[in-house]
């Protein structure tokens, strides 16, 4: 098993009053899955995303990433989670704009202390596999919107994760671009790759294996996605 | 690292213009010290050169009525004051410290020293036999004083360079004759101030200095100079010591032991007196430092100001890449490595601007030597310092600016657009 929340909490403090987002979520993620998260805005879907993808910790309940007790975790040791085990895309994307698509992909291989060659060679066969092996040394602002996504896919898939966690993937494109993006999703998947993907679309979830639904902090049983 | 570099050069390059007006601070600093520190150098190395002259480490200890040197002319000796014994003189050289000592007298002008009826205008000495060794001087043509001369009383006389041009324009001056006081000497031999020693000329007063002694010297024996001058005239004590760090208390203690001899009555105004050239030397650098104390400081809060300007674009850059940071932090930067991307940048902005203040510095200094006529001598050690000083300023002000984007929350960094 990949990923294994039990009973996840969360509230935040706004001021002195407790908001609670999350209550009592529990998700299991086994290896090769493919699972989309469906909830509209304000459901708690982000703050899920955040604990999956090690950015925050839960207020309580325990959660579990490839084998490793992630709520005791401190600062650094998240990072060295993050950069080990997951792989992000989020919705508008994150590249540096002064960097090359080959050094954005590249980045998270430095920080896993890659010595410079493999680096290069690694993100360069990253970039390969999406399909942007003669825009690597493309600005960002020189590329179009899926282009983007692609090399951010890339730079997710460079650092080899256990876990891909894509915010809203085609939130920020076209439909056309989107359809490629999904098609990318579903080869990495049909390539061993386990994917958990957050969305509001229902044409967008449906690319996954299974669903979830979010509603108010709290999160359904999976569903199987039917073909 | 390497790369934390490259990235910050970059970045620097990005922002030409606000990283080139956060350095100005820095590079008006560094460059104000530079200039300073070199100006004081040159002057400090001349004010030495022109006074002690390199390696010659020789002190004249001379008989002063009170403040001044005195004067010696005809018929005005000084009462109580003898003049000194061969004891006395062996008491000097086994002194400690002492390399040699040489006697002489002297007149600065009114000796009437004539050849072919026109009269010279330099200064004239009675001198001992060790009086061309202390002083450096290397014999050109000639010979020099031997035992016999003074023995048998030979009225000699030799010349150095300048005396030559000045009294022998065209003629060969070895076995000339010169009248001093109607009496003939005959000139065997021309010497010359060896190397070591070669004033810089940059003021008038230099000048001046120079001047004095440029119309040259005649040097007779001491027993020559009795035959003209009279014989009861105390002599001046040229030291020479072993180093230059023992001149001021070899001077001391010779002006001392010459006092307690020589002189009958202690409480009179004269006194042997050593003229401290070191001493001087140090009284004048000690004034420009003083001065040139209260510029470094300004220097320095112009770097402080330089610093702290640093610091404040460096916590404007932390917040306006705040995104960057985060999204960093989320592909797995830990705390130290986003602290060592920005004290880097700092370091890499205050120490370009170090560079371009030494270099600028040294310009300076060069130009300030030009047109005010004053030396310079860039140091090196300066330099050195001055560039570790700028880098540790970036440190220093980075620290703060760095470990606030370290401590960022990547979640509320990714979240701020």
């Amino acid at each position: 098993m990949i990923l294994n929340m039990e009973h996840i909490c969360k509230s935040y403090y706004r001021g002195k009053n407790e908001v609670p987002v999350l209550h009592d979520v529990s998700l299991r993620v086994e290896e090769g899955d493919y699972l989309a998260i469906m909830g509209p805005s304000g459901s708690g879907k982000t703050t899920l995303m955040n604990l999956i993808g090690c950015l925050d910790k839960p207020s309580s309940g325990s959660y579990h990433l490839a084998g490793e007790d992630v709520s005791v975790k401190k600062d650094n040791a998240l990072a060295e989670l993050r950069n080990k085990y997951i792989g992000f895309v989020f919705q508008s994307f994150y590249l540096l704009p002064k960097m090359s698509a080959l050094e954005n992909v590249a980045l998270p291989l430095m920080y896993a202390g890659v010595p410079k060659k493999e680096r290069v060679d690694r993100a360069r066969e990253a970039l390969c596999s999406v399909g942007l092996e003669d825009r690597m040394k493309f600005l960002p602002n020189q590329l179009s919107g899926g282009q983007c996504q692609r090399i951010a896919i890339a730079r997710a898939m460079a650092g080899r994760p256990t876990l891909l966690l894509a915010d809203e993937p085609t939130g920020a494109l076209d439909t056309a671009s989107g359809e490629q993006i999904m098609e990318l999703f579903s080869k990495i998947n049909a390539g061993g790759g386990t994917i958990v993907m957050i969305t509001h679309e229902p044409s967008i979830a449906a690319h996954a294996k299974t669903i979830c639904h979010i509603r108010d902090g709290r999160l359904s049983a999976p569903e199987e996605v039917r073909l | 690292m390497f790369e934390n570099i490259q990235q910050a050069l970059q970045g620097i390059w990005n922002h030409k213009l606000r990283s080139f007006l956060t350095m100005l601070g820095i590079i008006i600093g560094i460059a104000a010290i530079i200039t300073i520190v070199s100006t004081i150098k040159g002057t400090n190395d001349q004010i030495k050169q022109n006074l002690i002259g390199s390696g010659n480490n020789v002190v004249v200890v001379s008989l002063h009525q009170g403040d001044y040197p005195v004067e010696l002319s005809d018929g005005n000796l000084p009462q109580g004051v003898s003049v000194i014994a061969p004891e006395t003189r062996q008491r000097l050289e086994e002194m400690e410290g002492v390399e040699r000592v040489s006697l002489y007298r002297q007149r600065q002008w009114g000796a009437s020293v004539l050849y072919q009826g026109s009269e010279f205008s330099g200064k004239t000495l009675g001198v001992d036999q060790n009086y061309f060794q202390v002083y450096g001087y290397k014999l050109c043509y000639g010979r020099l004083f031997r035992e016999e001369d003074l023995l048998e009383h030979r009225k000699l006389a030799i010349l150095d360079t300048q005396a030559v041009s000045a009294v022998f324009s065209r003629d060969y001056p070895v076995g000339k004759t010169l009248e001093i006081r109607g009496e003939p000497y005959t000139v065997i031999g021309v010497v010359e101030q060896s190397g070591s020693f070669r004033p810089v000329i940059e003021t008038l007063s230099d000048y001046e200095m120079y001047a004095e002694s440029s119309s040259g010297t005649v040097f007779l024996t001491a027993q020559g100079w009795e035959i003209a001058f009279g014989f009861d005239e105390p002599q001046n004590v040229a030291v020479k010591a072993a180093s230059t760090d023992t001149m001021t208390t070899v001077g001391k203690a010779a002006a001392d032991l010459l006092s307690a001899t020589q002189i009958s009555d202690p409480s009179g105004s004269y006194a042997y007196r050593s003229e401290d050239l070191l001493e001087q030397a140090e009284q004048l650098q000690a004034m420009s430092r003083s001065t040139n104390r209260l510029l470094v400081w300004i220097a320095g809060i112009s770097l402080l100001v330089g610093g702290i300007g640093v610091m404040n674009i460096m916590l404007v850059s932390v917040s306006e890449r705040t995104h960057e940071i985060g999204l960093r932090k989320a592909l797995g930067a830990k705390r130290r490595k986003i602290l060592g991307q920005f004290l880097t940048e700092a370091a890499a902005l205050t120490s370009l601007g170090g560079l371009l203040g030494i270099l600028g510095g040294i310009g300076l200094a060069e130009l300030l030597s030009r047109a005010m006529n004053t030396p310079t001598a860039i140091s090196v050690p300066a330099i050195v310092v001055a560039a570790a000083f700028s880098i540790l300023i970036g440190l220093i002000f980075g620290l703060l600016p760095a470990t606030k984007a370290a401590k960022m929350n990547p979640i509320d960094a990714l979240r701020r657009e």
